[in-house]
């Protein structure tokens, strides 16, 4: 088993698009770790011929006949934006500048 | 008089209406009245919507006085998680991120109740996004449990559980994930229930673990839970997980409440080490009244029950990271710039509102999960975590064909005081052990009072657990074993809980 660094954890922050502090950083290797060691258990177990399950129903896929029906207007579909323009979200630029 | 009604059970509150002894007007404001008087202590409600609940009264009123045939529970209030989205409503999951955030729709549950014509009193408190066991993690402070202020309420569902336990309503929905209806009920002397998975729509619920999450009821009395799960149970073509199959006759078990011949299995990996003794005294007296009463006790082995919180610590968060990816404060929610950049990225926007937005246990988890599916670990962890998950139901499905229900302790210990686990994530952790295996495989579940705890005082729960959609059965043992311990008691067991002091109280 390996034991996460402190980079590791800063680069699964990346990841996960959450900026830590150096501080944060600290106190989640520690509290990672200990997690991490406890969980590893289910190595002990599960041998190559039981089938993994990944939820408690089996699934099928659902479809509905392809009918116009009612959904949110435009003006509830943003009401909770941070910010908006002309009937859009407005985001943050998303490309580099050049 | 106002107390009366507040003391009252859903079920005798929806006699007196539908006898009109008592205008739903006059439930409500009673409710209103009394979450004025002790919620400043208890702090159960997020969002309390006063003038909204006396409106959908008035409304449920003038159409009984119409002559108008209603269903049964119409005009009994009701408290919703703030898990769910209510339109018009604050739906925040405990949570800086979304803190006055409106949602523009109704959850299905949510719109079923109103449907069924229940006031909504309010929101309540939970821990952040439902991830945690004491409602400690929640970002607008904790719950402090009725019976012993200075205690959890048991999490995430602590809000529900405890508006039920002080009085602040009749009944509220939680959702239990890994035993969030169930431990919060077990800690504070009532009654929660977790229904097969696909019993109750999950659509406008914010989704902590999908394969995991499931809506259910928070109450007093198992009848209470009964009559509400019939409400909010049963096929949602909103949900694609949803059972297309008619709601168990839950109500009809809860009346029956007779369990000679009924075979019980005590599991036999829940209730030794770890386990309080007053919780495991408790709960050896249960199951010798259900004896009592003609069931047929068995021990029962469901050996990899053991490796069941090391596979939920897998699972849960790999499905968080993944479902908590949408509160990137681009279209809804907080937005945070970060500092001393000129013209940031969308990216940099996302982990700085990220950063600010979330709490230490959801970064936590979001972090855990983000590892347990990176190249090169997915099979260690989450595939490991998966086949763990098929031993357990397979652990469930030998068990149920040896027998009609299973039973253990709810939770290890009574509620454990504010601020005791909070530094220590594996201990707290460690409360859900007895609940999380019936999220794994699906199965329903159920916590009632069983008494309290020798060494404390404090209110011990016993769990009940059934084959996947066999829900009546919760119902019909939990109903037989509440009427055997309230007559041992003398009364409810909520009754003994101490006074809150608050004001008018």
């Amino acid at each position: 088993m390996s034991a996460l660094s402190r980079d590791d954890v800063a680069h699964l922050a990346g990841l996960a698009r959450i900026d830590l502090s150096d501080a944060e950083l600290d106190r989640m290797v520690g509290e990672l770790g200990v997690i991490l060691e406890s969980v590893a258990k289910v190595q002990e177990v599960a041998a190559d011929d039981i089938e993994p399950m990944s939820h408690p129903l089996p699934l099928t896929n659902v479809t509905r006949p392809d009918e116009v029906r009612p959904s949110l207007g435009v003006e509830a579909a943003l009401s909770g934006a941070p910010e908006q323009e002309q009937q859009r979200f407005s985001v943050p630029r998303i490309l580099d500048a050049d | 008089m106002n107390t009366d009604i507040t003391r009252s059970s859903a079920a005798e509150l929806a006699h007196a209406l539908g006898s009109r002894e008592l205008s739903s007007v006059e439930v409500v404001q009673a409710h209103l009245d009394r979450i004025a008087a002790v919620d400043a202590e208890v702090h159960a409600y997020l969002h309390v919507d006063g003038e909204g609940a006396l409106e959908a009264a008035r409304a449920v009123d003038q159409r009984r006085a119409s002559g108008e045939e209603l269903h049964v529970l119409a005009g009994v209030p009701i408290a919703v998680k703030d898990v769910m989205a209510t339109q018009g409503l604050p739906t925040t999951c405990g949570s800086r991120i979304l803190q006055g955030w409106i949602p523009p729709y109704d959850a299905t549950v949510v719109a079923r109740l109103k449907s069924a014509g229940m006031p909504i009193l309010g929101k309540t408190n939970m821990d952040e996004f439902a991830m945690g066991s004491s409602t400690e993690h929640s970002a607008f402070g904790p719950t402090h449990n009725p019976w012993d202020l200075t205690r959890i309420p048991g999490g995430s569902g602590g809000g529900s559980s405890a508006v039920v336990a002080a009085y602040e309503a009749p009944l509220a929905i939680g959702t239990d994930t890994g035993g969030s209806i169930r431990q919060p009920a077990s800690v504070t002397g009532t009654v929660g229930v977790k229904p097969t998975y696909g019993g109750v729509s999950r659509y406008g619920l914010v989704a902590l673990a999908s394969s995991l999450d499931q809506a259910g009821p928070c109450t007093r009395t198992v009848l209470d839970a009964a009559l509400l799960h019939s409400v909010i149970g049963g096929h949602d073509p909103m949900d694609s997980t949803s059972i297309d199959a008619p709601v168990p006759a839950v109500v009809e078990a809860a009346r029956r409440a007779d369990v000679a011949g009924l075979k019980v299995g005590v599991i036999k990996e829940l209730g030794g080490e770890g386990y309080q003794a007053g919780v495991r005294a408790r709960f050896d007296e249960s199951v010798a009244l259900l004896q009592e009463a003609g069931a047929e006790v068995v021990e029962v082995s469901c050996p990899s029950f053991d490796y069941a919180l090391a596979a939920y610590y897998l699972i849960l968060p790999s499905e968080a990271s993944s479902n908590l990816a949408k509160f990137d404060g681009m279209r809804y929610g907080l937005r945070v710039l970060p500092e001393g950049i000129e013209d940031p990225s969308a990216e940099q926007v996302m982990a700085a509102t990220r950063d600010a937005g979330f709490g230490d246990e959801v970064k936590r988890r979001i972090i855990l999960g983000t590892y347990a599916l990176s190249s090169g670990y997915y099979d260690a962890y989450y595939g490991q975590a998966q086949k763990v998950r098929r031993l357990i139901a397979q652990d469930f499905s030998a068990a149920f064909d040896q027998v009609d229900v299973l039973v253990s302790p709810t939770a290890p210990t009574t509620a454990f005081r504010l601020g005791d686990k909070l530094d220590d994530p594996m201990s707290m952790y460690l409360q859900d052990v007895a609940t999380i295996p019936a999220n794994l495989a699906g199965v329903p579940g159920m916590s009632l009072p069983s008494g309290l705890a020798d060494e404390d005082g404090l209110p011990t729960g016993i769990q009940i657990l059934a084959p996947a959609t066999k829900d009546e059965r919760l119902y019909n043992v939990g109903a037989a074993l509440e009427k055997m311990l309230v007559d041992r008691w003398g009364g409810s067991l909520l009754a003994k809980a101490p006074q809150l002091t608050a004001k008018g109280a």
